[in-house]
């Protein structure tokens, strides 16, 4: 009897956190692998546009990212308040969307290169001129895939 | 001969620099990953190549203009129909007499099928439609062959068209092709 007495008086345990920094180390690997630090700093608006059957574009390494929108408030009165494009961290004009594309395609392993996908990310204010613009740059520059970029909603709303 | 003992590292700090660091890339990081609408764009064609010839049945016209108006066929349509429009076209139930012309055409696993090969629907928008209307009639197009790609799944393997393997999937895809043509770019009149 007196055998399962014995700890009767003793407190209870201390919880040990000895094993604290190794779950949050745990989270922190997570969160290192999940990560996508962000490319460009964007000098223009970028409101992305609604759509519903969008696909995952799935190997980054294959992505071209080109924007489109009205330049931030900060840059406006040197860049006037008309669409543009910026392609990594500067402005840029149509005719320069060719040796752009040309550049990142020289950067791409050489398998790989029919596979480049360019990704327009266009502020969902926009014209379609500009837009049009683009795509006719992209054909002229032989990257043929291309993916508009849309934020997924669950039902589009028309007015 | 004290033996002299190496003092612990006190490694109770460790979970508060941990935690720094968690902070620092919960903060950090970007979940949204890219999604978007895949389009493959034609390539440029010599300009004395004439266009092949194409039956007007077998086109679906949308046009949409600098107002954000949609016209489809020449008729007014509101976006909220497009799907349904584009799904009927290139469907062809009925096989009516003014929607695309069908093909009885041998397609692995399904047979000996009427289908309509020649279907195309011809998008066209102006300079001045904003982006987010443009890209509502692709979705709404892409949503109709989608749903009809479903609907032929379902029935043949009882799957969604996602869920199929690669051969079934070509196979669905030869009955209903993505084929949007969206014609040279120009200036729509009011």
């Amino acid at each position: 009897m007196s055998r399962f007495r014995k700890n009767q008086d003793n407190e209870v345990p201390q919880v040990s956190t000895a094993s604290l920094p190794d779950i949050i180390f745990m989270l922190i690997f997570f969160f290192m692998v999940t990560t996508s630090m962000k490319e460009v700093s964007l000098m223009l608006s970028n409101t992305k546009p609604e759509a519903t059957e969008v696909t995952k574009l799935e190997r980054k390494s294959l992505v071209t990212y080109i924007y489109v929108g009205y330049p931030l408030a900060a840059y406006q009165n040197k860049y006037g308040s008309e669409a543009r494009l910026q392609l990594n961290d500067a402005f840029a004009t149509v005719d320069d969307i060719q040796s752009y594309i040309v550049q990142e395609r020289e950067m791409m392993e050489e398998d790989t290169r029919p596979l480049m996908t360019v990704s327009i990310k266009a502020d969902a204010d926009c014209s379609m001129g500009i837009v049009t613009d683009v795509k006719q740059a992209l054909r002229r520059a032989q990257a043929l895939r291309i993916s508009y970029t849309a934020r997924e909603v669950e039902r589009m709303s028309y007015k | 001969m004290a033996k002299n003992k190496v003092p612990e590292v006190n490694a109770s700090s460790m979970a508060d620099i941990s935690f720094l660091l968690l902070i620092f890339f919960l903060v950090a990081t970007t979940m949204d990953t890219d999604k978007g609408l895949a389009r493959m764009l034609p390539p440029i064609v010599p300009e004395t190549q004439d266009a092949p010839p194409v039956n007007e049945r077998d086109v679906f016209e949308v046009l949409v203009n600098a107002r954000n108006e949609l016209l489809v066929e020449k008729q007014p349509m509101h976006m909220s129909q497009l799907k349904d429009a584009t799904k009927e076209f290139l469907a062809n139930p009925l096989g009516l007499a003014t929607l695309p012309a069908k093909r009885e055409v041998e397609v692995p696993y399904f047979g000996i099928i009427p289908i309509a090969p020649n279907a195309v629907i011809s998008l066209q928008s102006d300079r001045g439609t904003t982006y987010q209307t443009y890209l509502s009639v692709q979705n709404e197009l892409q949503a109709a062959i989608d749903e009809l790609r479903n609907e032929i799944s379902k029935r043949q393997f009882n799957k969604n068209y996602s869920e199929l393997d690669e051969e079934q999937q070509k196979a669905v895809r030869v009955i209903y092709p993505q084929k949007i043509s969206e014609a040279e770019p120009r200036s729509i009149k009011k």
